[in-house]
């Protein structure tokens, strides 16, 4: 049990360390999707499976995906397929793919062999965990949701193409008043025209 | 610990905004481990109720964090943080 500890310790550290000497943001990710299944495993053996598949589902899963769409995003044009073909030069995938049937290996004996004697007293299980985090933890619950309501509905601020279209509109014309006019018509992008209109101005002003 | 250390590493040397968002993820992803290192050592659920909490954090702020990106990038053609640095004094 503690072999199996330290070796995905070994496979999480070492694949974070490829993942911050990676120059390709795609080659990055892979090994940042290791580190993270390696952590899973950690969870798993650690006494604690629902945070692994927690772990796998949410930051392996949805995260990672949030991450390459970006990626996609911020290539497209024609020289985007010639790129992509670099990145998926065969050789690429022989060190993740090691380290990850390293942790598969792991896995299968963790699942085979029933661990008799374990790394800690006793599993906390799923059912806990809930009765926990809906019991006494209720108000965090609560908190999460607000949180992640105010991320989705900036992200959504943030990436639309009418604030852009504003921003770009007030840095063409740096003429006050018209601005003003606008962003008192449209109090939710007020704040941020603002800031941004207060960094150029003030770099436009420095020589 | 390590991977905590790895992440400020990457934090402060990188500076592409896509790693330094990565590094980030390392580094709460590190914080989570505690906590559930924490919780297996005296067997209480606590631990992985944090661990949640950290995953519902991590979610908005790589949100927010990769739609800045994205506005970055159509702004300025890149993705260095230096060069957006106009709000320098």
């Amino acid at each position: 049990m503690n072999s199996v500890f330290y070796l995905s310790a070994a496979v999480a550290i070492v694949s974070t360390v490829l993942m911050l000497t990676r120059l390709n943001a795609v080659h990055a990710l892979l090994y940042l999707i290791l580190s993270l299944l390696s952590v899973a495993v950690i969870f798993y053996i650690s006494g604690a499976p629902f945070a692994a598949g927690l772990e796998l589902i949410i930051y392996a899963g949805a995260i990672m995906v949030l991450f390459i769409f970006v990626v996609m995003l911020l290539n497209l044009g024609d020289r985007a397929s010639a790129q992509e073909r670099s990145w998926l030069k065969p050789g690429m995938w022989v060190g993740p793919a090691i380290m990850v049937s390293i942790l598969a290996v792991e896995v299968a004996y963790l699942l085979l062999h029933e661990p008799s004697q374990s790394l800690v007293p006793r599993v906390i299980a799923p059912k806990v965990v809930g009765i926990a985090l809906f019991g006494p933890y209720m108000i965090g619950v609560e908190l999460a949701s607000m949180l992640l309501t105010a991320a989705l509905v900036g992200a959504y601020h943030l990436g639309s193409r009418h604030a852009e279209k504003s921003e770009l509109r007030s840095l063409r014309q740096p003429a006050k008043k018209e601005a003003h006019d606008v962003d008192f018509a449209q109090p939710g992008i007020a704040s941020g025209d603002d800031l941004v209109r207060v960094g150029n101005g003030r770099s436009s002003g420095a020589p | 610990m390590i991977l905590f250390a790895l992440g400020t590493v990457g934090l402060l040397v990188r500076r592409d905004l896509l790693f330094i968002l990565m590094s980030i993820e390392v580094m709460l992803n590190a914080a989570g481990l505690a906590f559930v290192a924490a919780g297996a050592r005296w067997g209480q659920p606590d631990g992985q109720v944090m661990l949640i909490f950290i995953l519902a954090t991590a979610a908005a702020e790589v949100s927010i964090g990769l739609a800045l990106v994205l506005r970055l990038y159509r702004q300025y053609k890149s993705l260095d943080v230096d060069a957006a640095s106009e709000m320098r004094g």
